[in-house]
């Protein structure tokens, strides 16, 4: 309590700061959170044609999502981990059920039809399959060893397979990626690393059998846009012609032709970030990647930090899909991969991922919130 | 775990930092990877990109086609596409929008519970398109406008081509109607096809045909400027208009047959047994479809949905009923195709039937009895004990073989949506529709029931009319249809569809005549249960009455059909074709707790039949 005291009296902020503490939030990582969101706010003012009626949805998840962070960031790390099992086969469950009498929207079974809301399975998953691969290496010796390599392998091939068949090729692959991410952190031996490249390399072909038609209309679209303007490639050339015509500075705040005038398809949702740079210029998406980049930097130090091996994991797998999530939308819009149905993290329209996002970053918040200052 | 094994957590800490920095070095070089990307999009190729952008100034704009219009066999129009008037106003020509709207609330043309709405979109647009204000304006609404015209700059009506119904609810039931493209629509439409198309066919033969009467829709290539305002038309390719149908559907018999049934719920059918073709389809009471196409409010539609003759329910089509004595003709070919009776054997009706070693007597509707009846008589008179000693000589799934072979148990093959497949029972079929073993045992005495139409038995008036013509043409049928004839709206040309005939019912050729003979007997007989509805026919009318039971009726009970209540009364039911000979119209009715198909059915048939035969000359 003393301490307190003379912090308030050295500090004008002190109190704010104490509060912030007191929450087990981390003020770097809210910051540039909100910073995000708040650009996102008024990037989707001039995609959506400035309809105020988008604006209040957006608000309403972000408000949503933001709670969701600050409960999520109360539950001490411990808790998480021992709820890790449980949230996983829930998770499981949910995903076997969708499949079965999911509700199907635009041609896909996502969704869980609960009553009084919709929910999608495959974004627990998001989250709970890093939880689960850390909750299995918590008391192991790392580097882990080849069978539980094996078991880990299974546990982050489930739920992806599940997912895939829904069919939701973009949430399969961060879903993957969440738990691959936690093998790599763990220690995965570098020999192995790179036989298990060669061994994805080997299994494209497969891969591509098992590929819905539209899937593969993505990928050869991809590697020729020019092959369908008024199809599938149509997405890409319209993006880049959106952002390559914004040049240095932009064409200013609900300026953009590409975008005011609907030539660009899913400005509002998937290609955000392609309006951002018809409106704003290289200045605005370099200033954006900037800030994605300090809070993953964040997100980083905060593993680093971490006391055990669950939190460590988890930690430095969350900040590390975050930057999956922004590379992979960043990537697919200016032409760099694939069309893959991932929206720009943050700044997108669209609610079902924000919550995800955000209870992942509350997660990183209690893992440092937590942290027991004596033992050090 | 092995003995050399132990979490070392100093170690595994610094393994994990070492990680991190090789994921935060990786990070880096992609995240300089997509700044190059960025340069390379925006600095080195903005001249290339900029130029492209700038002749992104042509929009591809859709143009609806005028959808097909439906006329009757005659070629009288049952719909079409009329002008309708709507007030729109375009936000950047009026200074004072609040003020506008509110004068137009006071001149009784804006709604003011409409107001939210209009603000809303108002805000969403862009200043130079048109927001509606309000659809299909009266024409003295219009005319009201029209003289305060000058005191309104930005707003005005435009005129836009909507559906029209001029029978209103004339053959509503068959023709269907129009309405809003849904998101259901959307998920199995070509949405690029219907780009600029606000109506699509929802019920009917506006549903059944909506990709010929659709078109295709045409494109424009607008010049635009940087605000998006049009600035010229540069190339335009034509949308195609939808095709024009002629129904078999005669609008002047589908009149008589409404009103015969006038007052009444019910069902009328009527085909012709020579093609399959529908002439008349009346399901009363009735709905006005341009109440659809027009939009019509939530309480509009919730009335009508929660009418207690539920106006919206097509019973000829899904209207599944007993059905009774109609089907005793059809039973009678079966007792002869398959050698159990003959057409000189008789039964003696003591006025009730009992299964051997059971007590339980099936009653029959004469308390008397019939006497002594051969088959003929028993179809004429509608003896109840000579069928039920049929059915048993016959057994279930006889009389469901011969049943089937008029087309009873499944869908005729309509082509209008909804129609509903009615039900012949069988052993097989017992087993699979209940759940509890001892319900899915076939008991003797449902065989009984099911020789008089009652039991599980279930047909709609369609359904009904479909086996009549298929009896009247000796057993060549035709898939019913409701398409006569395709026509090219552009050059005019018009296309007649080939009936489709169905597999003969394959029985011999004088059981035929001996069944048709005992229908004719019904009308023309001495005796006939509807020779009332024959008198003075200058035609030879083959029919048949029936009634079903609704509520089921004890064994010593006594049916007072003043002391029932109204809706517990018995259906009413009659199928017929003419002229016996060589029909040309077969029809059935069904009157909703009419009560005797004799009193209140045959009647409505006796009508229909002439409107059709008593047409001077016209009748192909």
């Amino acid at each position: 309590m003393a301490l307190s005291e003379s912090a308030w009296e050295r500090r004008p902020l002190g109190i704010a700061a104490s509060v912030m503490d007191g929450l087990k939030l981390d003020g770097p990582l809210l910051g540039g959170l909100t910073l995000i969101c708040a650009f996102g706010l008024v990037v989707l003012w001039s995609s959506g044609g400035q309809d105020i009626g988008l604006i209040y949805r957006q608000c309403a998840r972000l408000a949503i999502a933001f709670a969701t962070m600050l409960v999520v960031a109360q539950i001490p790390p411990k808790v998480l981990r021992l709820w890790s099992p449980w949230l996983f086969g829930v998770g499981l469950l949910l995903l076997v059920l969708v499949l079965v009498g999911g509700d199907v929207g635009k041609g896909a079974q996502r969704w869980l039809d609960l009553g009084f809301m919709r929910f999608q399975p495959s974004e627990v998953m998001k989250l709970s399959v890093p939880m689960m691969a850390a909750w299995y290496l918590h008391n192991r010796p790392l580097p882990p060893r080849l069978l539980e390599l094996a078991i880990l392998a299974l546990l982050v091939v489930l739920p992806v397979l599940l997912i895939a068949q829904q069919p939701d090729l973009g949430t399969a692959l961060l879903v993957a990626s969440s738990g691959v991410l936690v093998l790599l952190l763990g220690g995965l031996s570098l020999r192995l690393i790179f036989l298990l490249g060669a061994a994805a390399v080997g299994f494209a072909p497969v891969l591509w059998h098992f590929m819905h038609d539209y899937q593969r209309q993505r990928v050869l679209t991809f590697l020729n846009p020019e092959s369908d303007p008024l199809g599938a490639g149509y997405h890409i050339i319209q993006s880049k012609i959106a952002i390559g015509s914004g040049g240095l500075f932009g064409k200013g705040w609900t300026n953009g032709t590409q975008a005011q005038l609907e030539f660009l398809p899913e400005r509002s949702t998937d290609f955000i970030f392609a309006v951002l740079g018809e409106e704003f210029g290289l200045i605005g998406l370099v200033l954006l990647l900037c800030a994605y980049l300090f809070v993953i930097g964040r997100g980083l130090y905060i593993a680093v930090q971490a006391q055990d091996t669950f939190s460590r994991l988890l930690a430095g797998s969350i900040a590390l899909t975050f930057f999956v999530y922004v590379f992979v939308n960043t990537g697919m819009v200016t032409g760099l991969l694939p069309v893959v149905g991932v929206p720009l993290p943050l700044i997108s329209y669209g609610g079902t991922s924000m919550v995800t996002l955000m209870a992942g970053f509350g997660m990183l918040m209690s893992v440092h919130g937590h942290r027991n200052l004596l033992a050090r | 775990m092995g003995t050399d094994r132990f979490k070392d957590h100093w170690r595994e800490q610094q393994m994990f930092a070492g990680r991190i920095i090789a994921a935060a070095v990786i990070i880096v070089a992609l995240a300089v990877m997509l700044a190059i990307r960025l340069v390379d999009l925006q600095v080195l190729n903005f001249e290339h990109f900029s130029r492209l952008s700038q002749g992104n100034r042509v929009r591809l704009e859709p143009v609806p086609p005028v959808r097909g219009l439906l006329y009757d066999r005659q070629g009288r129009v049952l719909a079409e596409n009329r002008p309708v008037y709507q007030l729109e106003l375009v936000p950047e020509q009026v200074t004072d929008i609040d003020g506008t709207l509110a004068r137009l609330i006071a001149l009784d043309l804006v709604r003011e519970d409409e107001l939210p709405r209009i603000q809303a979109q108002i805000r969403s647009q862009r200043r130079f398109e048109p927001t509606i204000l309000r659809t299909r304006l009266s024409p003295e609404e219009a005319a009201r406008f029209a003289v305060k015209r000058p005191h309104f700059p930005g707003v005005d009506i435009q005129a836009r081509l909507a559906r029209q119904y001029p029978g209103r609810a004339l053959g509503a039931h068959a023709v269907g109607y129009v309405g809003a493209v849904s998101e259901r629509d959307l998920e199995v439409i070509d949405v690029a096809n219907y780009a600029g198309t606000a109506q699509i066919g929802k019920l009917g033969v506006e549903r059944a045909w909506e990709s010929l009467l659709h078109g295709t829709t045409g494109h424009r290539q607008v010049l635009v400027n940087a605000q998006g305002r049009m600035l010229q038309e540069l190339e335009r390719t034509d949308p195609v208009p939808g095709r024009n149908l002629y129904l078999t559907l005669d609008l002047e018999l589908q009149a008589a047959a409404e009103a015969a049934l006038e007052g009444g719920r019910g069902a009328v059918v009527a085909l012709d047994p020579r093609n399959g073709h529908v002439l008349a389809l009346v399901s009363l009471p009735g709905y006005d479809p341009n109440l659809f196409s027009t939009g019509l409010s939530s309480a509009q539609y919730d009335a009508l949905q929660e009418d207690i003759d539920r106006p919206l329910f097509n019973r000829a089509l899904r209207g599944q009923y007993p059905p009774g004595s109609t089907i005793k003709p059809l039973l009678a070919l079966g007792g002869l195709h398959f050698g159990v009776t003959t057409a000189t054997d008789s039964v003696f009706c003591p006025g009730w039937f009992s299964l051997p070693n059971h007590s339980h007597r099936y009653r029959d509707w004469k308390r008397g009895g019939h006497g002594t009846v051969n088959l003929v008589e028993s179809v004429a008179q509608s003896c109840d004990v000579y069928f039920y000693r049929l059915a048993v000589a016959l057994g279930i799934e006889r009389m469901n073989e011969i049943l089937g072979r008029f087309g009873l148990g499944r869908p005729t093959g309509l082509e209008i949506p909804g129609e509903a497949a009615g039900l012949v029972p069988s052993r097989e079929w017992k087993r699979g529709a209940f759940s509890r073993a001892e319900d899915q045992v076939w008991f003797p005495g449902e065989t009984v029931i099911t020789g008089i139409g009652q039991g599980y038995l279930l047909a709609t008036p369609l359904q009904l009319a479909h086996a009549a013509a298929i009896l009247g043409a000796r057993g060549r049928g035709y898939r019913p249809t409701l398409l006569a004839a395709v026509e090219d709206p552009v050059t005019g040309e018009r296309q007649p569809l080939e009936p489709e005939p169905l597999p003969p019912i394959d029985v011999d050729a004088t059981m035929v005549e001996q069944a048709v003979a005992s229908m004719v007997a019904v009308v023309h007989g001495p005796r006939g249960t509807a020779r009332a509805a024959g008198l003075k026919s200058p035609w030879t009318i083959a029919g048949k009455t029936g009634t079903a039971q609704v509520v089921g009726i004890g064994q010593t009970e006594q049916y007072d059909k003043d002391e029932m209540e109204e809706r517990h009364r018995d259906h009413a039911l009659f199928i017929a074709f003419a002229p016996a000979e060589a029909p040309r119209i077969a029809v059935s009715v069904l009157v909703e707790n009419g009560g005797s198909g004799s009193g209140v059915a045959a009647p409505v048939a006796r009508r229909v039949i002439e409107a059709w035969l008593g047409q001077p000359g016209a009748v192909d």
